[in-house]
């Protein structure tokens, strides 16, 4: 794991310190990045783990594999695991590599917060994932934990849950004060808001996200504790409460938490193809404000969620009205990339491949998200594997693929080794024949009319659910053959130039490959 | 165990020849119902507009993006453009996408509208989410009754094969009598579920609390499956909805049954009932309304449910056992089952303290029918 970075010119300052103690009292924002990347990794194999018995369940009807109590707290966890420790850790680590390198900052704003708020997170998954050997099993009901099933009903281990969400919010929101703050003060002279790098502005908004909504989902997982031990009665009818309050309140955390999970990734993807069709980003402004305009309208759109709770005809039409307009910035957003591939001189290269499958099949889950947000139609698609299929397809070729786009094209940068291209593009392919035989069936499933979180079905359901677990499995095992690609390029290969891209553009490809321990001590100049 | 695995194992080889049977494939279960009444109908064609609009404009913006791919790679175009802003266009794709969208937006509220009616139905259907069943109480006819799944658990644990509807079967249907407006009253009991017919396009979720409303008018008769669609706990794969849509007289015929049923069965509250008769019937109860929770030996599930067997309660508390059965345990997933019938109440309690070896250890007492009735008598 050390060699990632061990490998430094020794003309820069000191290096890092040696053994365990390096990783523990690190203050060191590439370091810190090395650490998020890693521990997603790990629970994103951990959550895969997961998915992979719950599509082996699914791989015929009838009940084979687990039982029922269990396979609910798999898919409990297999979300909470890839959403809190999958793609949000992977995001952040992203952000601690590559913000400080893009805006020419010597580091993170925050550093010893920045140690703080990842050596917090493993502590967090620990516990969650303990709560699988207590009595009464893991939490069992379902990532969005609605009550009064995860209150009055839920097994003993759900105040261990609530216990382990509230630290991943603290990271979270430690995170995003790290990032705003440095980038508010710490960007290199010159350089405007509006000089700089997408991937930076989409992490600036996605902070602000996370700062506006994580203390909203501890607070409702707050009221959930007071509910089980206290004696008060939010979620609960009886004593006065209401359960759709509960919703009301997930959701508000919900719908923009779904925009940091992507974000992100739209600033990763932008900067891929700018660089492999060798031509400036079509429409830069625009991207900018596509972005601010998805965050703000992602705080007025929570309730197309709760379409069947039983709402007022005024609030499912304004909820409707309000998540179609989402598609106008979105649609820009696509639009600019499509321009800026048009008439430049493209090269496919693995980052490039698996962004412009990012392209077409986030594309695709926006077009099920449009037809979701039709009220008539969602009462027909609401929790079922439509649902399933359309929330995969922005998640897993969306988020997931930028985040590998973002390790096969920075991966250079951070070891000094290019990975090995044919091994890249293998995975490519594994990857994405593998998600698309996964997850286009459940189209199908879920309008033939298969409900979500169902451990056995009807029999008409047989032939796609055999065909999504065959998917799963070839996508399942193409990912620890990138785990084997990771280790391979970080132990060695060819070595990378400085500016390892042709036509890559941007401050972090004017530093040596790899990146020295402390980078640009003096700010650079930017026109 | 081993027995268990070797179930497990004939189970997996029954259910691999049931792959070869051809008439069991559906390859082509791809798309949502046009169902059987007029909205559901309306919902199909606004379904099938959205999803022409969305390939339509897939088709254009995926056919330049894959142009692009082919046509500008660097072999065949070594320099690239320079342009990198056109208000023009920008303008064009912002403001084009918006009026699709208006477009799309119109029929969607129009619909939305229609299906909002919750004026009072022809008949009028209180339905009730329970872990893990239906209840449901036709409020003109005072009729009532429970509606849980009839699939054999061999069948879902693979150890004969699965027949035609398997999982969409209950042990009794809901009976709607056809082309008359029929409103459903919808909530729940202890968590939310969510009660979703699709041949009628209708999918409200049931609350505790709280009272839902949903209508149809079905055109067609003939019987309707549906499925619980909210994550209620355990079994919540395993509650699903059939409704029986019949002519006008049948279902006349149909509530003058049920409600001489119901006659009967308060006559049975008075009869002198045998401990051996209360425990055949208890059994039965047992089977539809605690085996989820409680187990078939009563054992439980440690650290959710507790045991029946050897519980203090059961072996020797006779007025708690009762209390619990009618008022529930507080902050427990243990609800009140007052809904059930004397006669219902009685054999249960009677079968759990009779059996796995209860009557030994502690007093043996049945509870019989005249018990409850005292039990329900105001308190002074």
């Amino acid at each position: 794991m050390s060699a990632v970075i061990e490998n430094h010119h020794d003309d820069h300052h000191h290096g890092p310190a040696k053994g365990l103690t390096r990783w523990l009292y690190t203050t060191n924002h590439k370091d810190i990045g090395t650490l998020y990347l890693w521990f997603s990794f790990a629970m994103f194999l951990i959550g895969g783990a997961m998915a992979m018995i719950i599509r082996a369940e699914l791989f015929q009807p009838g009940m084979q594999i687990v039982e029922p109590e269990f396979y609910n707290q798999m898919i409990t966890l297999h979300g909470l695991i890839m959403i809190f420790g999958g793609v949000m850790p992977a995001f952040v680590g992203l952000a601690n590599w590559l913000v400080p390198m893009m805006i020419g900052a010597p580091d993170m704003a925050l550093p010893r917060m920045n140690n703080l708020s990842f050596w917090i997170l493993p502590f967090a998954f620990f516990i969650l994932l303990s709560s699988l050997f207590m009595e009464g099993g893991a939490p069992n009901f379902g990532w969005t934990f609605y009550a009064p099933l995860s209150t009055t009903y839920a097994p003993p281990s759900v105040t261990f849950f609530i216990f382990s969400v509230h630290i991943m919010g603290a990271s979270s929101i430690m995170g995003a004060i790290n990032v705003i703050v440095t980038i508010m003060n710490m960007r290199a002279p010159g350089m405007d808001l509006m000089k700089m790098p997408l991937f930076v502005w989409s992490w600036l908004i996605t902070a602000y996200l996370l700062i506006a909504v994580m203390p909203v989902l501890a607070g409702a997982v707050t009221m959930m504790l007071m509910d089980i031990h206290f004696g008060t009665s939010f979620f609960n009818a009886a004593g006065g409460g209401d359960p759709v309050l509960f919703q009301h309140i997930f959701w508000f955390f919900g719908h923009p938490e779904v925009y940091i999970m992507i974000l992100p990734a739209f600033g990763i993807v932008s900067h891929i193809i700018e660089t492999f069709s060798r031509k400036q980003l079509f429409g830069y402004s625009s991207m900018v404000w596509a972005m601010l305009s998805i965050a703000i309208l992602s705080f007025v759109v929570w309730a197309h969620h709760m379409f069947t709770v039983g709402m007022p005809l005024a609030a499912e039409l304004f909820f409707m009205w309000a998540t179609m307009l989402i598609a106008v910035p979105t649609g820009v957003k696509v639009f600019n990339w499509i321009a800026t591939m048009f008439r430049g001189s493209i090269t496919f290269e693995t980052p490039m491949l698996f962004a412009c499958a990012f392209v077409v099949l986030f594309t695709l889950g926006g077009f099920s998200g449009l037809m979701l947000a039709i009220t008539p139609a969602d009462f027909q698609y609401h929790d079922t594997y439509f649902v399933v299929a359309h929330f995969h397809y922005v998640l897993v070729p969306g988020a997931i693929f930028s985040i590998m786009a973002a390790v096969y094209y920075w991966i250079p940068k951070w070891s000094g080794n290019m990975y090995d291209e044919r091994l890249g593009k293998l995975h490519f392919w594994l990857s994405f024949i593998g998600v698309n035989v996964t997850f286009f069936p459940q189209h199908f499933i879920g309008l033939a009319g298969m409900p979500r979180r169902y451990p056995d079905y009807a029999l008409q359901f047989a032939d796609w659910n055999m065909v999504s677990t065959v998917g799963a499995f070839l996508f399942g095992i193409s990912q620890v053959f990138f785990l084997f690609i990771v280790i391979k390029t970080v132990m060695g290969g060819k070595k990378a130039t400085d500016q390892v891209w042709e036509g890559a553009r941007g401050l972090e490809w004017t530093v040596a490959s790899p990146a020295p321990y402390h980078t640009f001590g003096t700010p650079p100049k930017v026109d | 165990m081993l027995s268990n695995y070797t179930n497990k194992l004939t189970g997996f080889l029954l259910t691999l020849s049931l792959f070869t049977n051809p008439a069991k494939a559906d390859w082509f279960a791809l798309n949502m119902t046009e169902g059987a009444t007029a909205i559901s109908e309306e919902v199909f064609n606004l379904h099938m507009l959205i999803f022409w609009i969305c390939v339509a404009i897939g088709v254009v913006v995926f056919s330049v993006m894959f142009y692009s791919m082919f046509a500008h790679t660097k072999k065949k175009n070594p320099v690239a453009a320079t342009f990198h802003e056109s208000t023009k266009v920008e303008i064009a794709w912002t403001v084009i996408p918006f009026l699709i969208l208006i477009a799309m937006a119109v029929p969607a509220s129009k619909t939305l509208t229609k299906m909002y009616d919750d004026t009072a139905g022809d008949v009028n259907i209180q339905v009730t989410g329970f872990q893990w069943k239906w209840q449901y109480r036709y409020l003109e006819d005072g009729v009532s009754f429970f509606s849980n799944l009839s699939t054999d658990m061999d069948e879902i644990y693979n150890l004969v094969p699965k027949g035609e509807n398997y999982l969409q079967e209950v042990d009794e249907a809901v009976v709607i009598p056809v082309g008359k407006k029929v409103r459903f009253l919808i909530t729940a009991n202890d968590v939310i579920h969510s009660w979703w017919v699709p041949a009628f396009a209708i999918k409200q979720d049931a609350i505790p609390g709280f009272v839902n409303t949903a209508w149809t008018k079905v055109d067609k008769v003939g019987t309707y499956r549906g499925k619980c669609t909210e994550l209620c706990g355990k079994n919540h794969g395993f509650m699903p909805i059939v409704v029986k849509v019949v002519e006008q007289d049948e279902y006349d015929l149909w509530v003058s049954d049920k409600k001489e049923a119901a006659f009967k069965l308060a006559e049975l509250t008075e009869k002198e009932w045998t401990t051996a008769e209360l425990v055949e019937r208890g059994e039965s109860v047992y089977a539809t309304n605690c085996v989820a929770c409680h187990q078939v030996n009563g054992q439980g599930i440690t650290g959710i449910f507790p045991a029946l067997a050897g519980s203090d309660i059961v072996l020797n508390d006779k007025p708690r056992n009762i209390e619990i059965l009618m008022e529930g345990v507080q902050g427990a997933a243990m609800n009140s089952f007052d809904y059930l019938s004397e006669v219902e109440l009685a054999s249960v309690i009677t079968y759990t303290r009779q059996s796995w070896g209860n009557a030994e250890k502690g007093d043996g007492e049945i509870v019989s029918p005249k018990d409850i009735v005292d039990y329900k008598k105001p308190k002074i």
